[in-house]
């Protein structure tokens, strides 16, 4: 048994995890209009390859990889596409975002699958394989997987982690998935492990899931693979990537470093999951197991294609009447969706239906009296209270200087503090009002050096201009000379002014 | 009211921990009532009454919204302490003067909960004991319960010299001070009928009280250990040492530790989060510095103890404390294994 | 009492001298006045200030010849950095060099464009490609939205075009909680 090391901080809400892991996987019907976001990883968005008209089969790319950090998107289901239109998607500002929008013909229709032996291909195009089937991290940043099996000369990956902890309360889609797919995910994380050149597997599981660990286990014994399966405390956050690193390792990664600068390298078990089924059956990236739950009549696990939208699949479970929020993700770390037109991403692990009884709104804000509960309760053993401090009085570099970037935005602090203090909402907004001046000071350096040349450029054509006028003065000059001195000064003050009248055309051109 | 994540919320509030630290001074209080009779009560309603007063008044003045903040308590535990740092038999008004200072002065004027530098209950004690001296050293004997008496002392005129009797540290140190006495430590503590066995008769019992409160409070998570355990820690070594270099003159570690407002200081005054220090080892530097402090104040200085003195020192030095002891962050502790 | 008046001064003597300490450890020593002030100008290089550029302004400004309230682009954000720097006092932006707007960037309606060149000519930022007769267009994450080109342009076709909010440059709110957000 492997040693465990625990991390400071974090708190215990209670889990609310038997609402939804007691029934099956439910198969969500197909909808009739599927809206595929084209950005759905984090990084860049994907670019389009379909057009209005065209006909596209179930598993067929739509769009491309738009950069380096970018993964391919495939249509859910068999249709027509109706256009690449401007969509509400799942996101906290309720913004619109290009779609790739797809009328289902209703016969889901696979194109063709190739499956492939991992083990006879060469990792590189492996890599490609995992990007072209639009493999992201599933447990909530979407993160391109490829890149995360690449490592750089300085790096190494021994340790592969997978991630089925799931910390956050009421979500229970890896629990499912683990119960249910255990083999497909070792299958999976091992042809991670050989991608990434990984030695050994360590599966770290909260021990509020005993199922889902045994099922781990014995599927671990079945394949006769080197996997080693770690019940770890129950404690949010302990699925935080960092966390749980830390857990299993000791390791701590800070801010700026990646696990593989240390050795190791994390995956979700759903991600595993999404790997088997890419590589060793040919089906992209086009569906999703989502947690449906709260404050629902019929809360369970559902498996949804990627497009379809949030109101269709939360009716399934039947929402309360006096739902007034729905969440995606979970009560810790999940945001509010602003409507439900949005679709279901890579990104959906949980949609959470809420009330005023469920989330009752906290007392009213009062000051911090630094009494410390918030750094207590910090699992990255910052203090909060002096950021907050900072942040709330906008002094963003101080903030800073209080490692604000190493805040993982877990919540624990806001779930203690006595005070009621939204302090996460403080940190996202210095967060990103750093990184929107960071940006804006990289534009006002660019302005600057532009700027500059162009006044060298001007300042050099200027000079340019005076040497040819020189010289032919110069010329002139010497003319004169030539033609004799009779009327000299007459024919200087001629050869002046045009001088002068030449000088300016040339200082104004084109204003005539 | 925000509506973005965490949606769950621990139910805490200042309030709760507020009343939990009131809850806490309660076995002390009672031993207190055992000892020197039923007039801290009444003290401890007037400081109530002036500080709820003075809140609502300064909250009005300041356009706050009353009912959050009038209702988080502590208002409350800084009347407390003002009222439990006073001798019981001190004139009402002087309760009434201390916690208008605690509350107007030293809290609002600096910005109100949460804003303030100094402790308020330590900065209305510093302030008292320079105005009246006298009054603020006025203790009736140990056993003086006599409820109408204290009232008659309290509320009417102050006719005392039956009753008043030094405190331990008071007469420790005039004792010593006296140029011609050849008094030591010994002779004092054992002629005087002020002392009992260790702190002083029924000082000991109730530091015992508080120490009890304290350690419940630690148990709650309300405070944390560093405090406490850092203060009394350095308060007894610095006296074990200076006692064992000269036991004639200095007093010992037991004796320090639960005589005056030692327990009280170290589990309840220093501890205030607002004006202390806040990261594990700032706190541990914060206290130790005010053990030390407190017991120079109380060995060389003229006052009866030196906590509050000591606390309003240490206060101002707590930005620094906090800022050059930040802990380690995750990943930038250095050692990986 | 002596002896608390004496710890008391000794306590004041050690912070005195740990302030100091740190003033003195803790001092940057930066670049000269003129950059730091240029740094903090927004580069916009529109002119509003009355000077050929920001860099201008800067040398102005160091030297005490222009006030720290000229520059719209920067804001009142910047006047508040300037005086933070400067160690003068806050004023509101004068309103005589312009009003602050929504960051913007200049549009060309490639239909009217007639290819004059006037406004390569005008940009400050050479934003602006295209050739002679040819239509041209902004490069948008170049422009700094100083609107130069808009006078010298005679067929009017260039519009300056506030800067949507889209997922990639939407940013959290300061938190405001007076309104309940309906859900
Ligand atoms: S928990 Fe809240 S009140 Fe306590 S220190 Fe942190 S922010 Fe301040
Ligand atoms: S949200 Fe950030 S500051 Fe708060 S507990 Fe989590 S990591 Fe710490
Ligand atoms: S007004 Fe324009 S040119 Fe002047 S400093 Fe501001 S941005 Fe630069």
């Amino acid at each position: 048994m492997r040693p465990l090391f625990g991390f400071t901080g974090g708190v215990k809400p209670a889990s609310h995890k038997t609402e939804s892991n007691q029934g099956g996987i439910v198969v969500a019907p197909l909808p009739p209009v599927l809206t595929v976001p084209l950005r759905q990883n984090a990084g860049l968005a994907s670019r389009p390859l379909v057009q209005a008209g065209d006909r596209v089969l179930k598993g067929q790319a739509i769009a491309g990889p738009g950069g380096s950090i970018s993964v391919a998107i495939h249509a859910p289901t068999s249709g027509t596409v109706r256009g690449i239109e401007t969509h509400p998607i799942p996101h906290p500002s309720g913004l619109l975002a290009p779609c790739v929008v797809i009328e289902a013909d209703g016969e889901d229709r696979w194109i063709e699958r190739t499956p492939v032996d991992p083990y006879a291909l060469p990792v590189e195009e492996l890599r490609t394989r995992l990007r072209d089937a639009g493999v992201v991290g599933l447990g909530g940043a979407a993160f391109p997987s490829f890149v995360k099996t690449q490592h750089g000369p300085t790096q190494r990956i021994e340790t592969l982690i997978l991630n089925g902890a799931e910390c956050e309360p009421f979500i229970t889609c890896d629990d499912l998935l683990m119960r249910t797919q255990a083999g497909q995910i070792l299958d999976g994380a091992a042809v991670l492990a050989h991608i990434a050149g990984a030695q050994r597997i360590v599966v770290g599981i909260e021990d509020n899931k005993p199922e889902a660990v045994a099922a781990m286990t014995a599927a671990a014994q079945r394949a006769g693979l080197l996997v080693e399966v770690v019940a770890v405390p129950t404690r949010y956050p302990a699925g935080g990537e960092k966390q749980l690193i830390r857990v299993l390792t000791g390791i701590e990664v800070p801010f700026g470093k990646l696990p593989p600068d240390y050795g190791v390298q994390c995956f979700n078990v759903a991600t595993a999951y999404a790997t088997a089924r890419a590589l060793l059956h040919g089906e992209p990236m086009i569906s999703r197991l989502v947690t449906v739950t709260g404050n629902v009549e019929r809360p369970g696990n559902f498996e949804v294609r990627i497009g379809t939208p949030i109101a269709d699949l939360l009716k399934l479970a039947e929402p309360k009447a006096d739902t007034d929020r729905n969440l995606m993700g979970g009560p810790m770390m999940g945001f509010a969706l602003p409507t439900l037109d949005a679709p279901v991403i890579k990104a959906t692990n949980c949609i959470l239906a809420g009330s005023k009884a469920m989330f009752p709104a906290p007392g009213p804000e009062m000051p911090c009296i630094r009494c410390g509960s918030c750094a207590r309760a910090c699992p990255m053993d910052l203090q909060p209270f002096e950021m907050y401090w900072f942040s709330r009085a906008k002094i963003l570099g101080k903030a800073q200087e209080y490692h604000l970037f190493d805040c993982i935005e877990c919540g624990c602090c806001t779930y203690v503090c006595p005070s009621r203090i939204p302090l996460v909402d403080y940190f996202r907004f210095a967060k990103s009002e750093i990184r929107a001046r960071e940006k804006e000071n990289e534009a006002a350096d660019a302005a600057r050096q532009r700027y500059e040349f162009r006044l060298e450029r001007e300042e050099r054509e200027k000079q340019e201009k005076a040497a040819k006028l020189a010289a032919k003065a110069a010329e002139t000059k010497a003319k004169l000379a030539q033609a004799g001195d009779a009327d000299d000064k007459k024919a200087l003050i001629a050869a002046a002014v045009a001088r002068a009248q030449e000088q300016k055309a040339e200082e104004k051109p084109g204003v005539e | 009211m925000s509506n973005n994540s965490p949606f769950l919320r621990q139910p805490a509030s200042v309030q709760v921990v507020m009343l939990k630290v009131l809850a806490a001074l309660l076995p002390g209080i009672a031993v207190y009532i055992h000892f020197f009779g039923w007039a801290v009560v009444v003290q401890i309603a007037i400081a109530s009454v002036t500080a709820l007063v003075a809140e609502t008044v300064m909250l009005a003045i300041r356009k706050k919204a009353l009912k959050p903040f009038l209702t988080d308590g502590s208002a409350l535990v800084t009347a407390w302490l003002v009222a439990l740092t006073l001798p019981p038999i001190a004139p009402w008004w002087l309760a009434v003067l201390g916690v208008l200072i605690a509350i107007v002065v030293a809290k609002h004027l600096y910005g109100g909960l949460g804003q303030n530098p100094f402790n308020p209950a330590m900065v209305a004690f510093c302030a008292l004991i320079v105005a009246y001296p006298q009054l603020m050293s006025q203790w009736p004997a140990v056993g003086f319960t006599d409820f109408g008496a204290q009232m008659q002392a309290v509320f009417g005129h102050r006719d005392l010299d039956a009753v008043v009797m030094a405190t331990p540290l008071d007469a420790l140190r005039t004792a010593l001070h006296t140029p011609e006495a050849r008094a030591t430590v010994s002779g004092v503590l054992g002629s005087h009928a002020t002392f009992g066995n260790i702190g002083g008769r029924g000082w000991e019992w109730i530091a015992l009280g508080y120490l009890l409160g304290g350690l419940w409070l630690v148990q709650q998570r309300v405070i944390t250990w560093h405090i406490p355990a850092a203060f009394l820690g350095t308060l007894g070594l610095a006296s074990l040492l200076a006692s064992l270099a000269s036991p004639d003159q200095y007093a010992g570690p037991a004796f320090h530790v639960l005589t005056g407002g030692a327990m009280l200081g170290a589990f309840f005054i220093a501890t205030d989060p607002v004006s202390g220090s806040t990261t594990p080892r700032g706190k541990l530097i914060f206290a130790a510095g005010l053990a030390l402090l407190t017991w120079i104040i109380r060995v060389f200085g003229a006052y009866p103890d030196g906590i509050a003195f000591a606390t309003l020192l240490m206060n101002i030095c707590v930005p620094l404390i906090d800022m050059s002891t930040q802990p380690a962050v995750f990943g930038h502790k250095g050692k990986q294994p | 009492m002596l002896e608390a008046l004496l710890v008391m001064a000794l306590g004041s003597v050690i912070l005195g001298g740990a302030l100091g300490y740190a003033s003195v450890k803790f001092r940057v020593e930066g670049d000269p006045l003129v950059e730091k002030i240029d740094a903090i100008l927004p580069q916009t290089q529109c002119g509003q200030c009355g000077f050929p550029g920001c860099k201008p302004y800067a040398e102005a400004i160091a030297k005490g010849e222009a006030d720290i309230n000229c520059c719209p682009p920067g804001g009142e954000d910047g006047i508040h950095k300037l005086a933070d720097l400067l160690g003068r006092e806050f004023k509101p932006l004068s309103g005589e060099h312009g009003v602050e707007k929504p960051k913007s960037t200049a549009v060309i309606d490639e239909n009217v464009c007639i290819g004059c060149t006037l406004c390569i000519q005008a940009c400050p930022v050479d934003a602006i490609v295209g050739a002679a007769k040819q239509m041209h267009t902004v490069v948008a994450s170049q422009c700094t939205g100083c609107e130069l080109c808009l006078a010298p342009c005679p067929v009017n076709c260039i519009d300056m075009v506030p800067i949507p909010e889209t997922i990639d440059n939407w940013k959290w709110k300061y938190p405001v909680f007076a309104v309940q957000k309906a859900a």
